[in-house]
């Protein structure tokens, strides 16, 4: 880059860099700004009000040391693990199936893609209500002459949290399987119609050529399908607020509780702390590698 | 930074709603129907006096809603006229940072402390020697409250305690009855074992010394282990129904489907809506039947600071009225609860209610969960006891064992 007529940076597009001042501002003040402030927070004594009464590492000694919050991890790793693996395979398989040149493909579409439009609130409540045993799944398969069938995770400890995850995958598959159909679409007829003539199996196509070339679109769910699972709150509260027990907590869960119930301010900051912290553990390695990705390429 | 923003949007819908002088807005969560009743109770005296009453209730059991939308406001200096809180320590930050008007005058001019009874009502509404609250009313946790049919079929005689209650479960669930129904709330749990069983089978001494000196070998010790060993004898006999709600436990209770709930006195108003009478249809234990000792909870109202010496005024005449002797009867009636004040004669009460006054005549009176540990520490044994009331390989020992660490960090 020795070219001493290219022109400063700062006055090339200069209308799109004024353009982009607000939301420039708002990821410094917003983002950074409160990310800071939060973690520097996470290190007093705060209660009700945040203060700066220095108590060290205390808040985080205390966190690691509750049952509940170990208890949220874990629920967050399996709802994260199954949620991330499934809507992914299924996304994906529902895609290929409807780029089958299907009749009512359009339909079919909005079906999938209809309950993302709902508020988790809503999904919640639907499925608290289907997985209820009094009335919904087994109360309706009982009746059809079934009496011993049993089917009632959210009342079972060990089991709530795969009831919760049904309701995250009813949810937020739709969308994943519209991004993939998109990145579908995008691939050349002439693949296609190439493999075909080597007589290549689809199936092989798909895994060989197919999801090599739709990197864009499968990172694109990966990061709004990873993104929902770190900040799951909603679909809990309506759906077990973390019951039986603590078997459906989730971190984002204790830091509310945390801040608003407990009135302890600290240890919420410390908790969100956390939560910033696994999302940057993933973050980091997976953009160095896309950064470096991209220029080699 | 997301809560920021949530703060910020909220404390902005809220200016747009704010009161104009002489009108005071009175935030409070009592929402339910004789909750209801007994706040308008309040509002009537207060219109009757020239002001405007303006209600902000915000619903949600235990001011969970309420409390953040409240500490929001006053931060943004949007400060209503007054705000109901649960008296004890969820406000000794709000206090500190100046922010509630200062009451002392008026309580030292009206002579609050001759007629306030038990006095350590106002120690709860005391920081640093000045007083920010006006309590309205007393409810206590100590009750078990029993179904007289449901032990009539099992062939029984109703209970006289603890002992013989658990004595009485196996005819119980022979005859088909719950022995008890508890719901699955965790401020239910909580509030069994650590105020109504501590107190009636460890005792009010060694309850003071864990709850109020903070002393965790008394909590690790012989008197609380059985406490604990009587909780998991509860979760036990509490397995046969389940219920979410306080008050649909209490109607298990009423129908005769469990034969005994472990609920503080606001349970007394469900059997007064469902027409039962004390001691005929069901009967009431305070203290277990062991150590008949009352906790006082209860409700309590602050007054934010304000810049309008007219609503200043107001606020002042607001506090002057909930604590006079018409109003605390009144709306004591309607809510069931107890007056804050000696000198009033409620004759309507019933064999329950008299029972709970005559206690508190008697001094046998505790500080209360509310009052003696912070909403932080209250939240961590709520996280502990709803962890052992739901799963049954949690053991009585383990659940001890962490709660006296609780307690041993307890601030």
């Amino acid at each position: 880059m020795a070219d001493s007529k290219r022109p400063s940076i700062l006055s090339r597009n200069i209308s799109s860099k004024i353009a982009s001042i607000p939301m420039a501002l708002t990821a410094l003040v917003i983002f950074i700004g409160c990310s800071t402030w939060t973690v520097v927070y996470s290190f007093t004594g705060s209660k009700l009000l945040p203060k700066l009464r220095w108590t060290g590492l205390s808040q985080y000694d205390r966190l690691w040391g509750t049952d509940r919050w170990i208890v949220s991890i874990e629920n967050l790793a399996i709802y994260g693990f199954c949620m991330l693996l499934f809507s992914m395979v299924v996304g994906f398989v529902m895609a290929a199936l409807l780029d089958q040149r299907i009749r009512f493909e359009n339909t079919f579409r909005s079906i999938f893609l209809y309950p993302y439009a709902l508020s988790f609130v809503v999904t919640g409540l639907t499925w608290q209500w289907m997985l209820n045993p009094t009335f919904g799944v087994q109360k309706v398969v009982r009746d059809w002459g079934y009496t011993a069938f049993t089917f009632a995770p959210l009342t079972d400890s060990d089991y709530a949290i795969y009831g919760v995850l049904m309701a995250g995958l009813w949810q937020g598959t739709g969308l994943v399987m519209v991004i993939m159909l998109a990145g579908l679409r995008g691939i050349d007829e002439d693949i296609w119609k190439a493999t075909r003539v080597d007589g290549i199996p689809k199936w092989k196509t798909y895994i060989r050529i197919v999801i090599p070339l739709m990197r864009g679109a499968i990172i694109t769910a990966l990061v709004l399908v990873a993104t929902s699972i770190i900040k799951v709150f909603d679909l809990i509260v309506a759906q077990t607020q973390g019951g039986p027990g603590l078997a459906t907590e989730v971190p984002a869960k204790y830091v509310m509780d945390m801040m608003f119930r407990n009135q302890n301010l600290g240890q919420g900051f410390a908790a969100s702390t956390m939560m910033l912290a696994f999302v940057i553990i993933i973050l980091i390695p997976w953009t160095v590698y896309e950064y470096r990705e991209k220029r080699r390429g | 930074m997301k809560k920021t923003i949530t703060a910020l949007a909220m404390t902005a819908i809220m200016a747009a709603g704010a009161a104009k002088a002489a009108e005071l807005e009175v935030v409070h969560w009592w929402t339910s129907g004789g909750e209801a009743a007994a706040v308008a109770e309040f509002a009537k005296a207060l219109d009757a006096s020239g002001h405007k009453w303006v209600d902000g209730a915000i619903a949600g059991g235990g001011g969970t809603n309420a409390i953040p939308a409240v500490v929001s406001r006053l931060l943004g200096g949007d400060p209503m006229g007054a705000t109901q809180f649960n008296h004890g320590r969820q406000t000794e930050d709000l206090i500190q940072e100046g922010l509630f008007l200062d009451l002392t005058e008026l309580s030292e001019k009206e002579g609050w402390r001759d007629f306030v009874f038990p006095g350590s009502l106002l120690d709860a509404c005391t920081y640093d020697g000045r007083l920010y609250c006006v309590p309205v009313n007393i409810h206590s946790w100590q009750w078990i409250w029993l179904s007289n049919p449901a032990f009539q079929k099992a062939g029984l005689d109703v209970p006289t305690n603890w002992d013989e209650f658990v004595a009485s479960a196996p005819k119980l669930r022979a005859a088909g009855i719950a022995p008890m129904a508890v719901g699955a709330q965790a401020w239910q749990s909580t509030g069994m074992i650590t105020e109504v069983l501590a107190v009636a089978i460890a005792g009010p001494d060694t309850w003071n010394k864990v709850n109020i000196d903070k002393d965790a070998s008394v909590a690790a010790g012989p008197a609380y282990t059985k406490v604990f060993e009587a909780a998991a004898t509860a979760r036990e006999l509490a397995a046969d129904i389940s219920v979410t709600d306080w008050n649909l436990a209490t109607a298990a209770v009423i129908t005769g489907q469990a034969a005994a709930q472990i609920m503080g006195d606001w349970a007394q108003g469900e059997f007064a809506v469902a027409e039962q009478v004390a001691g005929k249809d069901y009967s009431c234990l305070p203290g277990l039947g062991v150590n008949p000792v009352l906790s006082l909870g209860g409700d309590a109202f602050y007054f934010p600071k304000n810049k309008d010496a007219e609503t200043t005024k107001a606020q002042l005449e607001l506090a002057s009225l909930m604590i006079s002797k018409e109003v605390q009867v009144s709306f004591n009636l309607k809510k069931g609860s107890l007056p804050v004040r000696g000198d009033v004669n409620l004759s309507a009460a019933n064999d329950c209610m008299k029972k709970g006054l005559g206690l508190l005549a008697d001094g046998k009176i505790l500080a209360g969960g509310n009052i003696a540990l912070s909403r932080d520490t209250i939240g961590q044994i709520e996280d502990l006891m709803v962890q052992f009331w739901n799963d049954t390989s949690m053991s009585a020992a383990d659940a001890q064992a962490k709660y006296a660490a609780i307690i041993a960090q307890a601030d």
